[in-house]
């Protein structure tokens, strides 16, 4: 048992505790809040696999986009504090047909793949390639992923805008 | 040799942590330093005095009485409050503060974490601040405290896009996201520094990063996240003791980060002004210091002077005047290096 292995479980402890914590919590808030120890997890599970660029983006993204949006939402919502979130299970056949499914789906992959072992990759300089790559091979899912979010943009300003003369 | 600590120690356990801790030490120190700084600059600059007994010579030592009292005040928690995030929350806030010293490059010899996305990573950590004013807010269960908390949330959010937008642009100079790099890249005498216009765009670069970054520690003249004459104390309004204590700690050691990537970023970080006359790894560490507390100076020096802005006016600066202009100074960048070749 290294440091590397030491360190992996833990983090790997807190991403699945923390998510346990997203679902079961009785408050919304609670499970946002736990959201960050789960997306924290994940970038740490990220870095220990070398990848830097793709730890800190999980960060920024998520943490500092997704969580805080969605805690705003939450706080922006009357009586955020006494919605009881519905924990009781209905639909039970197809919720148990999907997640069968799914499940199955997991578990079938996790056995057949050819998991490579290698233990702590060298840090090499990844945000370099990844912007080559972006700007040659991938040119154009990274274009059409930009006009999608310009879209998002423009279509949430006109939502939000006030139209002239209609004063609300 | 990036960091000279794992280099004696190993990068084992006992030198991660030595190194870990070293910036922890540097922030304890500095915001004794930049406390009383605050006290004796406000004061001169409303012309009085400010603390002159405490120690005798000049109250050097109210920022250490200051630190005592807190220490031994009654921690209290409201009834109302939820306990378990009123508890997290300052260590949250802090936790995102002092992240960012791992990629801050005290000298040529000090960094603690050499990573080549170090400032990219400043950007992101710091969004664990957002959320653990967020928390607090939430958590005091008081109506001062969650207004603070969505304004500053709101606020944080609108200025780290001029900030990033005018990092974007040095590290386009430079081609690499890494501090150390970036401190190479300025190397020679001051006028080497990209804030003398060794690239002639980079000084507006300054400009809105700084301003941005004003709004980014929640000083005035942006505060109106703890707005006294309309919020009490903002979202640390119910904190008392050593839990506010932390709050105001993490504000301070935010101050010296942004503080210390604006230095590097345009004002050479641990390059001496004087070519290698008086550089070197300690030297270095002194010049980044000497440098970011210039800039703590200055922010202090335009708290003391400015009006607050309103909240509208604050969102107008942010999206209308600093987001387009770094925009544009990006384009004005790119432009320049292509024709430089």
């Amino acid at each position: 048992m290294n440091w590397y292995n030491i360190v992996f479980y833990a983090f790997a402890a807190l991403t699945v505790i923390s998510a346990i914590g997203v679902v079961f919590s009785r408050s919304i808030l609670y499970a946002a809040f736990s959201l960050l120890f789960t997306f924290f997890g994940v970038a740490a599970l990220y870095v220990l696999l070398s990848a830097d660029f793709i730890a800190i983006t999980q960060i920024l993204l998520y943490v500092g986009g997704i969580l805080v949006l969605i805690i705003f939402g939450i706080m922006l919502t009357s009586r955020a504090n006494n919605v009881e979130v519905k924990r009781r299970a209905f639909q039970l056949v197809p919720a148990v047909l999907v997640v069968g499914v799914i499940a199955g789906t997991l578990i079938g992959v996790l056995t057949t793949t050819n998991w490579p072992t290698a233990n702590f990759l060298p840090y090499e300089d990844t945000a370099r390639p990844i912007g080559a790559l972006l700007m040659t091979q991938f040119v154009l899912p990274f274009e059409l992923a930009s006009i999608l979010l310009l879209v998002a943009l423009i279509g949430a300003v006109i939502i939000a805008r006030r139209e002239k003369g209609k004063r609300a | 040799m990036h960091n000279f600590i794992t280099y004696y120690l190993g990068s084992g356990l006992l030198g991660s942590l030595v190194s870990s801790l070293l910036p922890f030490v540097w922030v304890m120190t500095y915001a004794l330093v930049a406390i009383y700084l605050e006290l004796k600059i406000s004061a001169h600059m409303q012309d009085r005095l400010g603390p002159m007994r405490t120690g005798k010579w000049h109250g050097w030592a109210q920022p250490l009485a200051d630190v005592t009292k807190l220490l031994q005040k009654e921690d209290t928690i409201p009834t109302a409050a939820d306990k378990a995030l009123y508890i997290l929350a300052p260590m949250l806030v802090f936790v995102g503060s002092y992240a960012a010293y791992a990629a801050i490059p005290f000298s040529p010899a000090y960094i603690g974490a050499n990573i080549n996305l170090g400032v990219f990573y400043i950007i992101a950590v710091s969004a664990i601040i957002v959320l653990g004013i967020l928390m607090a807010g939430w958590a005091s269960n008081n109506k001062w405290s969650l207004l603070g908390a969505m304004r500053t949330a709101a606020q944080l959010v609108s200025y780290e896009i001029p900030s990033s937008l005018a990092i974007l642009a040095v590290v386009m100079v430079v081609g690499s996201f890494n501090l150390n790099d970036v401190c190479a890249a300025q190397s020679g005498w001051f006028w080497n520094w990209f804030v003398f216009g060794k690239f002639p765009f980079l000084f507006i670069t300054f400009i809105i990063y700084f301003t941005a970054s004003l709004a980014e520690t929640n000083r005035a003249p942006f505060d109106i996240p703890e707005a006294e004459s309309e919020l009490v104390a903002g979202y640390h309004t119910e904190y008392s003791g050593m839990r506010f204590a932390v709050f105001f700690l993490a504000e301070y050691a935010n101050m010296f980060t942004v503080a210390a990537v604006a230095s590097v970023l345009f004002f050479g970080g641990w390059n001496s002004p004087f070519g290698t006359f008086m550089s070197g790894p300690v030297w270095g560490a002194f010049w980044l210091i000497s440098k970011g507390m210039a800039l703590v100076f200055v922010q202090m020096w335009l708290r003391w002077t400015l009006p607050r802005f309103r909240v509208d006016q604050l969102m107008y600066l942010s999206w209308k005047v600093l987001t387009p202009f770094a925009l544009f100074n990006i384009f004005a960048v790119g432009l320049w290096m292509v024709l430089r070749g």
